[in-house]
């Protein structure tokens, strides 16, 4: 009907003589158009937020983004977005982000525009000269080449080749202290599973939870932090599926689970020992997996003495450095080398300890052991492990975790049915968790526990099995992967320590006798040179193996708050992470922050890490005065995942390609562009220097072509190095290729691959409904583009499938290979009945029946006789401030855990100990599904802002009366550190918890506000310690004890009166919680 | 009487289309939504519905709070001590169980908004949806309180009309709207109304079988007062818990029995002024 024709008229002589319908359809309905439908073009992008990975599409008219939906081609998210992901327009978009660049002159009161090029020339400025300034040739004699005057923090929501280019400018530069959200978010999960199975990364990929007969979530909220990944435990719970979640909360993820199990925030070790238990003492385990796939068998030392035996103690524990010499966890007759040659002898002067960092080299291969382990293969042997696991585990009784955990008997039991009912030749299940698991002074040993449990059951490797680590940044895999960390070269090789004389060789070790993969590090090792120092890295030089500045300890981004904080450290970049808020202990992190000399943050949004100094909560309290802080602070707009090239790899290790859909506007830039750029400066400035100092910066590889108005580096330049070529400049297509002899280049071994044959393998996109379920052709995942780890597990010894229902992978006896709908993660010529002869080494030495080929002896670790600092076995300790007791063992926290003494870090007396019921309910932190990490992607989206608006806290009715709280009003949080205010929740889902004859009440705190931004409020990290797992130096923030009040807190100096006043009541000094 | 055959002609759905593809519309299945609220956010991003910002209400997980012409869907939390067929909550000696539901303007088969709308502005779609023309209405309001659901409302800004479109502009390309294509669990399903509602009937048959007895349907029956709703829902409670309107009836249902009344009145009233007039001539 023409539309231009009178209404009425049309409604008189039509069929709609009521003017309802087609009669008064106006002319501009009629000329509607779906602005989809009406794009220039579309451009594939994937979500910059969580670490599920949901593909995008991109709509772009007239140069500008004007829509952004899910694509339904993903075989992951399958078109679907959560609300962050689907507020990916406005987020981009929004007339109110950040895209000038500011800058604050020391002691000035406010922000100041400044031009771009300007700003970069000073950053430039600023860093080569607190470099030469804080030079350090050598630390305590031994050859350091570094400054610890620099530190960086931040890529998790970065691409991979922003990440390499951050960890190559600034380790040429000599920085040690570059860090990102990996450490403050899962850094134990490299440790926990890459010590249990050979690798840090998560085992499976997210559809094939499809395949699960039981799943338990537990340390995670999946519903609310990976709400698109959900949808794979929905449609497992539609066919049929038990979904179990184990949580302090009654959390979105319970509202659609079977079971919820309430837990006291913490105290997960002991929940899955007591399943451990209860599988073992039942003999409920998965005997011929466990016999021929897991180290069971294994014959420990004598010597070894367990956490039964020292009440709480492992053998080889030395009170006054609080390690652990770890000799006597070995296997007998298989001692430890390790991989990089320099044990802790030469490292630290002392023996049989794990150098400070190096735990989480396991992310992408297993600890190095030289020898045969003996077995016995009747698991009788009071000193094989199987037994030794029995005895540890002896004590965690379904009594016991209720007394621990607060769980009733009745539904642990139901838990134990579930999940051995679903267990075995014909089902399995699944684990899932997140930081709810890896954020605790042994947060490793969480992982751990879930590691030893589904070895148990038989359910690694295999179809709807394995452990699912949620993670949540686009590319926080990625960012340890490529590591912008301390400790980790890409590929989690090792940071070497200093020495006196150390050369490469001795660093390598390379005479030393290697079984499984790691056998090849010097070809990873000096291909990675290669990668950075090109032409001037030769054999006659050791490759440049000295111009890697050396570690002297740990130097995480804890260690670097108080070098801030005692002026060793005075500059600082911020890329895309807010530590005013999402780091422990916050006021720390700020007043750290007011000591340096400068500070460039570049982010999104003007978030609280880039304007503490004149809005800060300080400010307010007076402990800092604007006038007063001479830090002078850089402000740099970023670029978002729609502004430029890249990938992200997800939560599977599975890299994705985004393509750059238009050019950032104003003076926002990718970080690929500043980091390019910033070297580029750096070096146009150093160029003739005659300085050895400057030699690593000037003879770096740094010619990467630039396109566009702005310059922007071509992405895929870094991808192409990252993934590496051979002598002729060829792409190599695995990493198998590569060569110690120098005749290779690669960035990354593990990504050896990504880019065979020249082609962009990241950038796949084959439709999932042209694919089987596996969809090895979205995209690319490491290692050798695998899906599910360690799948050689999924078949018998004899290379059958355990059962046709869960086949995954099997021996092929006609073709002479293994074959399967998985990518084998198994040498695939390997028969399975191969035995290694005398004498092997390197993956020569592994049977055809070792599934988990990164290991040294080829089994999945019930027991790590190495690559773990604090025990080879989990055991229950309490957090670092608990009003509970630990009732298993003396020792009431983790004796190895770091802690920080420090007049602004004090902690709390726990359990018995006089002034613990100051602090007497527990505190846990968390996502919420409309916020991100620590706001700056969120809370400045309105959008997302009106969703959850407020920072609240969430108690139970029964703590309401008991410290008459008041929904709807306000409540003060307060611990030793800080006291925040949050308005009040009273809700049925935060249960009180009855344990050992007592109540416990918890307090859940969402941990995304922060005073800037449209969604506003304390930030509940001003109340956490810096107290640390000391495997991967994760913070404790799952877990920890606090008092409440109703009210709003304090406001000026009475904030700080308040919480010195608490200290004081609670008797808290300088030693207070830091005994053994 | 019923209302098709009161007015001859007010079979909304057919609302003069020469073409009419199916019916079109929303079932919107709660008991596996996970309360994401992505619907909100895809539905204003989408349709550039504006923001919102509120303090916190404390009304569980929603400061949303309701539709209205700034939230064309709002996905509401409900905490309650009641059990949820066989799911073990875990939270103490009592029943417990959240509920999350998204509400959406449910286009009704007889659509009073439509009826008292007197520019045109609101009108039947060919897919038998029913939109707000923002570039016709006037601000009037009628359709404010005419709508037994309280969906419609008036936007601040500038004074006229808002409410979900179902994405009239997606459907016409062929696409699903925003809300649907969104949803991470497929709690919101877009389709033919009448393979929808086979659908859900399955649906609840499933769970009625896994031992959720209180799933029940909601504005799937075409005998209800608004005639069956284009979006209907499968709820775990009482329409009520939801903040719905256990019975809605459409708010004209009796406007032709009152203009028949009417149109009673006014004969009489002209008969009997006739007669007045007759008599007085006779005079």
């Amino acid at each position: 009907m023409n539309e231009r024709v009178w209404p009425v008229l049309r409604q008189l002589t039509g069929k709609d003589r009521l003017g309802k319908g087609a009669a008064v359809r106006s002319a501009a309905t009629a000329a509607l158009r779906a602005r989809t439908a009406g794009a220039d073009r579309v451009v594939k992008s994937v979500c910059p937020y969580c670490a599920v990975g949901c593909a995008q599409n991109v709509y772009v008219k007239d140069e500008k983004v004007v829509h952004i939906e899910g694509d339904p081609d993903s075989p992951i998210s399958r078109g679907r977005l959560c609300p962050k992901g689907a507020a990916t327009l406005q987020l981009t978009t929004d007339s109110r982000r950040a895209r000038k660049a500011l800058y604050r002159p020391p002691h000035a009161a406010d922000w100041q525009e400044i031009d771009l090029d300007t700003a970069m020339d000073m950053v430039a400025d600023r860093i080569i000269a607190t470099r030469r300034a804080t030079w350090e040739a050598e630390h305590e004699g031994k050859r350091t080449n570094r400054t610890m005057g620099i530190a960086s923090l931040g890529g998790a929501t970065l691409d991979n080749e922003e990440n390499y280019l951050i960890k190559k400018l600034l380790t040429a530069l000599g920085v040690i202290q570059i860090e990102n959200q990996a450490r403050v978010c899962h850094s134990s999960t490299v440790v926990g599973l890459g010590t249990s199975f050979g690798r840090g990364g998560a085992t499976t990929f997210m559809q094939d939870l499809v395949h699960s007969d039981c799943v338990v979530i537990q340390g995670s909220n999946f519903a609310e932090a990976h709400p698109v990944g959900f949808q794979w435990v929905m449609e497992a719970k539609a066919r049929g599926a038990v979904v179990i979640h184990v949580d302090p909360r009654f959390t979105r993820t319970s509202a659609l689970a079977d079971l919820h199990v309430p837990i006291r925030a913490g105290s997960d070790v002991a929940f899955l020992g007591g399943i451990i238990n209860h599988v073992l003492s039942n003999e409920l385990y998965f005997r011929d997996y466990v016999l021929h796939y897991t180290n069971a068998a294994t014959i420990l030392r004598e010597d070894y003495r367990d956490a039964e035996d020292l009440d709480g103690l492992f053998s080889g524990f030395d009170p006054d450095t609080r390690t652990y010499v770890t000799d006597s966890w070995e296997y007998e007759g298989m001692p430890v080398v390790t991989a990089t040659g320099t044990s802790e002898e030469a490292a630290r002067g002392v023996g049989g300890r794990v150098p400070e960092g190096w735990s989480e080299m396991h992310g992408a291969a297993g600890a190095t052991l030289t020898g045969t382990a003996q077995r016995d293969e009747t698991l009788r042997h009071p000193r094989c492990v199987l037994q030794v696991l029995a005895r540890h585990f002896a004590r965690y009784t379904p009594e016991m975790v209720e007394r621990v955990c607060g769980v009733p008997q009745d539904l642990f039991a139901e838990v134990c049915r579930h999940l051995t009912e679903n267990s075995g030749p014909d089902r399995t299940s699944e684990f899932v968790y997140a930081v709810g698991w890896t954020q605790h002074s042994d947060g490793s040993q969480f992982i751990r526990a879930a590691s030893i449990l589904q070895l148990l059951l038989g359910n690694i490797g295999r179809p709807g099995g394995g452990i699912q680590a949620l993670r949540g940044h686009a590319s926080i895999q990625g960012s340890s992967d490529i590591p912008t960390l301390f400790n980790l070269l890409p590929g989690y090789i090792p940071m070497p320590h200093a020495h006196e004389h150390q050369t490469l060789a001795d660093f390598l070790r390379s005479d030393a006798p290697h079984q499984g993969f790691w056998a090849d590090m010097p070809a990873y090792l000096v291909s990675l040179l290669k990668a950075w120092w090109g032409p001037s890295a030769r054999p006659d030089n050791d490759f440049r193996f000295d111009w890697l500045p050396r570690m002297t300890g740990s130097h995480s981004t804890y260690d670097t708050v108080l070098a801030q904080l005692d002026g060793t450290c005075k500059g600082y970049i911020l890329l895309g992470e807010n530590p005013a808020v999402g780091s422990a202990n916050t006021r720390m992190q700020r007043l750290g922050m007011a000591k340096l000399d400068w500070l460039v943050v570049r982010d999104l949004n003007l978030i609280e890490s880039a304007t503490w100094w004149k809005d800060g909560p300080e400010i307010e309290t007076g402990e800092l005065v604007t006038e007063d802080i001479g830090t002078e602070v850089f402000f740099l707009p970023a670029a978002t995942h729609t502004e430029k090239s890249g990938s992200f790899t997800n939560t599977n290790r599975l890299l994705q390609w985004h393509h750059r859909a238009v050019d950032p506007e104003g003076d926002a830039r990718s970080d690929l562009w500043f980091m390019y750029h910033l070297g580029r400066i750096i070096r146009e400035k150093l160029a003739g220097s005659a300085d050895p100092v400057d030699a690593p910066i000037l003879d770096l590889t740094w010619d990467y072509p630039v396109e566009g108005e702005q310059g922007e580096p071509v992405a895929e330049a870094v991808l192409a190095e990252i993934n590496g070529w051979d002598a002729e400049g060829r792409p190599l297509s695995r990493y198998t290729q590569l060569k110690g002899d120098g005749s290779t280049v690669c960035g990354c071994w593990i990504y050896c691959g990504v880019y065979a044959d020249g082609v962009n393998q990241a950038a796949r996109r084959k439709p999932a409904d042209e694919q089987d379920w596996i969809a090895s052709e979205w995209a690319w995942a490491w290692p050798a583009n695998r899906r599910v780890l360690y799948n050689r597990a999924s078949a018998r010894p004899d290379g059958h499938p355990w059962s046709e229902r869960k086949k995954l992978v099997w021996w092929d006896e006609a073709a002479g290979h293994w074959a399967g709908f998985d990518e084998p993660d198994f040498e695939r010529d390997k028969p399975p009945g191969y035995r290694p002869p005398e004498g092997a080494s390197g993956t020569a030495a592994l049977s055809g029946t070792d599934p988990f080929i990164m290991q040294p002896d080829g089994k999945g670790w019930l027991f790590a006789p190495a690559g773990v600092v604090d025990g080879p076995l989990p055991t229950h300790y309490e957090p670092q401030d608990s009003p509970v007791v630990n009732p298993l063992y003396g020792h009431q926290r983790n004796p190895a855990r770091k802690v920080y003494e420090h007049p602004d870090n004090r902690y709390h007396p726990s359990g018995h100990e006089p002034g613990a019921s100051v602090y007497p309910y527990v505190v846990t932190t968390y996502r919420l599904t409309e916020h991100f990490t620590a706001g700056g992607m969120s809370r400045g989206t309105p959008y997302l802002a009106e969703l959850q608006p407020e920072m609240f806290c969430e108690v139970s009715p029964e703590l309401a009366a008991e410290r008459g709280l008041v929904h709807g009003g306000w409540a003060t949080i307060i611990t030793a550190r800080n006291a925040i205010e949050a308005r009040v929740m009273v809700t049925d889902r935060m249960p009180s918890l009855h344990l050992d004859g007592r109540v416990v009440h918890q307090i859940g705190l969402p941990f995304h506000f922060g005073p800037n931004g449209l969604a506003r409020g304390d930030a509940a990290n001003e109340l956490s310690s810096i107290s640390l797992d000391p495997n991967s130096h994760i913070q404790e923030v799952k877990a920890l004890s606090a008092d409440i009040r109703p009210g709003r807190r304090p406001r000026g100096p009475a904030l700080r009166e308040m919480v010195a006043a608490y200290r004081e009541r609670a008797g808290i000094v300088a030693g207070t919680g830091t005994e053994v | 009487m019923d209302l098709e055959t009161a007015l001859p002609g007010a079979r909304d759905e057919e609302a003069g289309y020469a073409e009419r593809p199916a019916r079109m519309g929303f079932f919107t299945d709660t008991s596996v939504c996970i309360g994401c609220k992505a619907c909100e956010v895809a539905c204003k991003e989408w349709n550039a519905v504006p923001d919102d910002l509120t303090a916190f209400t404390g009304m569980s997980y929603d400061n949303t709070v309701g539709l209205g012409a700034d939230s064309w869907r709002h996905v509401a939390f409900i905490e309650q001590r009641k059990p949820l067929g066989h799911q073990t909550p875990g939270v103490g000696d009592m029943d417990f169980r959240w509920l999350m539901a998204s509400d959406v303007c449910k286009h009704c088969t007889h659509a009073a908004c439509l009826d008292v709308c007197p520019t045109g502005s609101l009108f039947r779609t060919e897919y038998g949806t029913v939109v707000v023309q923002q570039d016709i209405c006037n601000g009037c309001g009628y359709c404010v309180p005419a709508c037994p659901f309280g969906v419609i409302g008036k936007r601040e800004s500038d004074g006229l009309a808002a409410k979900c479109t179902l994405c009239y502009d997606r459907l016409q390309v062929g696409q699903e709207p925003a809300c649907a294509k969104t949803c991470p669990t497929d709690s919101i399903q877009f389709g033919e109304l009448d393979e929808l509602r086979e659908r859900a009937e399955r649906r609840l048959e499933r769970l009625r079988e896994s031992g959720v007895s209180s799933a029940r349907l909601y504005g799937h029956d075409p005998d209800d007062g608004v005639g069956g709703t284009g979006a209907f829902f499968l709820l775990l409670d009482e329409p009520e818990v939801y903040g719905l309107p256990p019975d809605p009836v459409v708010t004209t249902r009796d406007l032709p029995s009152m203009w028949r009344h009417a149109g009673a009145a006014a004969a009489a009233l002209l008969v009997g002024l006739a007669a007045v007039a007759w008599k007085g001539r006779r005079r």
